[in-house]
């Protein structure tokens, strides 16, 4: 049992940190634009399969930092050129203006790489097992994982809560016009805020390429959870992203542990089961490990219903 | 290929082509419905490029009773729906014969499908060839007449796997994990089913369903295979559901055998050789790489040069075949005779040895082979996505102990 609980704790906190990898920068873009990025998860892809195509050259490390960079300059571009020109149609043209660049971003990939997954490798030098917990091993790239996000999250805390150029930031988007009398070149601003928000989506998919799959369908396989992870924490707001990317590694991981059933439940309050074949035989006998991979969502629903701000969210949308 | 293999094609090429230069500019078109974009699309298109080398090598010995064979790609995007509306558009555009093979669930709707368009249709029959879905119903409470399945279904694999599973007495503990839907939860019934038959001493320590192709992180899953103590793990994943599940037991260090359907799919092997589990992973299927026959490893030869991949669909290689001889041998194109001909058709399968439709459901009985993953002798030429490791065979099942009960109650048509 203690076993089960410390491996648990620490899976859940690894695939927490993953996910916040992915989602920092999607609520970066949020909280300081107030766009609402779907094509996020495709410059996560972009990233990984620019760092597969330099990591097959010059090596892992400088694709770490090449790719990132590439990825933040293509969104740059598109906020200079295509974002800019619809923001003033207002934030239901922006929703739909990166809902096609997701579509768009998928067709390109699956043109220069193929339908098919590549073959994307964990580096030599982080390819061991850094510590063994009861005769499971945690991979050094696991831990890489990890110390990354942690990183990014102080980083970019310290940068928007204790730098000019966070002041600067944070205030372009409550008072622009201010800002700009100020001197300040208020688009460039965005411009650079997207560019930085899609180079971390592009940083998570160079260091998450090689763990998971880097293939076509991975955009589409991760974008509804990290949705879930920004309205959870709330939208726009760092930290709140950060806890609600721990706890959804958590739940997820811990239901997965658990088999327990309606049937068990109400076998041990004495109640008998419904006959099998029943209308609701299949109901009774579901475990919460397999209820595991929608709980996410069904906390989406909850907290829209009844913390709509999010959990550490401090404005209504 | 050797040069004298080549002359011999050739020769019949130019004898078939000069015999019938009529019908040439005529083509026997199949319809290959799968998926082709999204998540699918990475198997679909492995299959695709199959049929399409398939056609080749069938026009160049003469094509299907002097036609040529044309493969027609139709993405049904892993949707019942979409399936429905592509078998739709294939039959608007004149095409008789469907083949599909990825997802029982689809398998189903087109069986259904072909079923009732024939009923209504007379005359104008479509035939539906599944080279891949394996789910037992197929073949047995849904069955029907113009659904002829080459692979051989879960049950059949199930039980050729346990047969093999009851001789190694290592064995103490399993855990079986599936994809939830039909048929991982076929496999999840029968394993446990045939497992307490042949061998009662074996403790099933867990059994598993997740949700299909949608988990990212296997780590928890793999957290609780080693919590269980199993020594070995049944599963039906394919795709990314075993590439990641295997990635994530290679993380975590978990020693245990494999028992699987689909580990040979694109990305298992890569994913095995980094877990480094040589000869621990096994596979049940209906051909081998690098078992020693000849004529197949002369095509297999042929085919990884041509297309660059791993001939993931000996079965596919068997329905085309038979297709052209049924052709032949009813003289016909028309679907009803070539259906006639296909019925109880014996044939020698690609990987040698007898295989035959069984006239009673229309499910191929061929010889099965259980084969593990490691690294290859000088004699074993073919490796997996460049590993260095390859397919070796570990047991073969005969024909004849293949065989499994029907529910079918098929109508021959008279």
């Amino acid at each position: 049992m203690l076993e089960l609980v410390t491996i648990s704790t620490l899976n859940g906190v690894l695939y927490g940190m993953l996910l916040f990898l992915m989602a920092s920068g999607l609520t970066l873009i949020f909280s300081m634009m107030g766009v609402l990025n779907f094509a996020h998860a495709s410059f996560y892809m972009l990233g990984a399969f620019f760092g597969f195509q330099i990591s097959q050259y010059i090596g892992f490390w400088p694709a770490l930092v090449i790719a990132p960079l590439l990825v933040g300059g293509i969104g740059a571009l598109i906020e200079r050129y295509g974002l800019r020109y619809v923001h003033r149609h207002g934030p239901v043209a922006e929703l739909l203006f990166t809902f096609g660049l997701a579509f768009v971003i998928v067709e390109i990939v699956q043109m220069v790489w193929g339908k098919g997954p590549v073959d994307y490798r964990v580096p030599q030098s982080l390819d061991f097992s850094a510590f063994t917990v009861f005769s499971t091993n945690y991979p050094a790239y696991k831990m890489f994982e990890l110390l990354t996000a942690v990183a990014i999250f102080a980083v970019l805390f310290a940068v928007l809560t204790r730098t000019r150029v966070g002041l600067i930031i944070q205030a372009s988007l409550t008072h622009p016009h201010m800002v700009a009398m100020l001197g300040h070149n208020v688009p460039r601003v965005f411009m650079l805020v997207f560019g930085v928000g899609t180079g971390l989506a592009a940083v998570a998919g160079v260091i998450a390429g090689p763990a998971l799959v880097t293939q076509s369908n991975m955009a589409a396989a991760l974008g509804p959870i990290l949705f879930v992870v920004v309205v959870v924490g709330g939208l726009g707001s760092l930290a709140g992203a950060f806890v609600a990317s721990l706890l959804i590694g958590l739940i997820q991981t811990f239901a997965v542990s658990i088999n327990l059933s309606v049937a068990d439940v109400l076998g041990r309050l004495g109640v008998a089961p419904p006959t099998p074949g029943g209308v609701l035989a299949d109901v009774w006998t579901v475990t919460v490990a397999q209820l595991a991979p929608i709980i996410p969502y069904l906390l989406l629903v909850l907290i829209l219903i009844f913390r709509p701000v999010g959990l550490m969210g401090t404005r209504e949308h | 290929m050797t040069a004298h293999v080549r002359t011999m094609l050739f020769a019949a090429a130019t004898v078939a082509v000069t015999a019938m230069p009529a019908a040439a500019e005529d083509t026997v078109r199949l319809a290959y419905v799968d998926p082709l974009s999204g998540g699918g699309a990475s198997i679909g298109e492995i299959g695709l490029k199959e049929f399409n080398y398939l056609a080749e090598v069938t026009n160049a010995n003469g094509g299907i009773l002097g036609r040529k064979l044309e493969i027609v790609p139709y993405d049904n995007k892993l949707n019942a729906q979409e399936t429905l509306v592509q078998v739709q558009k294939a039959i608007d555009a004149g095409i008789r014969f469907i083949t599909q093979g990825n997802g029982s669930a689809f398998a189903a709707a087109i069986e259904d499908f072909v079923q009732k368009y024939n009923e209504r249709n007379p005359g104008k029959e479509v035939l539906y060839f599944n080279y891949a879905a394996v789910d037992p119903v197929l073949t047995n409470e849904k069955c029907s007449y113009w659904h002829f399945r080459w692979d051989a279904n879960s049950d059949i694999k199930m039980t050729a796997l346990t047969n093999y599973m009851k001789t190694r007495t290592n064995i103490k503990k399993i855990y079986l994990i599936n994809q939830d839907y039909s048929f991982g939860q076929a496999v999840r019934k029968e394993a446990r089913a045939m497992l307490t038959a042949k061998r009662p001493d074996i403790e099933i320590v867990g059994d598993e369903v997740h949700p299909l192709l949608k988990v990212t992180d296997f780590s928890p899953y793999v957290a609780k295979i080693n919590a269980s103590g199993a020594d070995s793990v049944i599963t039906g994943n394919w795709g990314q559901d075993f590439a990641l599940l295997l990635k994530a037991a290679a993380d975590a260090g978990l020693q245990v055998d494999w028992y699987t359907y689909y580990a040979g799919g694109t990305g298992g092997p890569t994913a095995i050789k980094q877990a480094n589990l040589p000869d621990r992973v096994f596979q049940i299927s209906e051909g081998v790489a690098n078992e020693p026959y000849a004529p197949a490893q002369e095509f297999e030869k042929a085919f990884r040069a041509k297309v660059g991949v791993t001939l993931f669909y000996p079965r596919a290689v068997n329905e085309i075949r038979m297709f052209a001889q049924a052709a032949k041998e009813a003289n016909s194109l028309e679907p009803v005779k070539i259906a006639a001909k296909l019925d109880g058709m014996q044939v020698t399968v690609y990987d040698g040895g007898d295989g035959f439709m069984r006239s009673d459901d229309h499910q191929f009985f061929q010889p099965m082979y259980l084969s593990k993953l490691g690294p290859i002798s000088k004699d074993q030429p073919f490796d997996e996505e460049n590993t260095g490791w390859g397919w070796k065979m570990t047991g073969r099942i005969d024909t004849k102990d293949t065989l499994v009960p029907t529910s079918c109650k098929m109508n021959h048509p008279s």
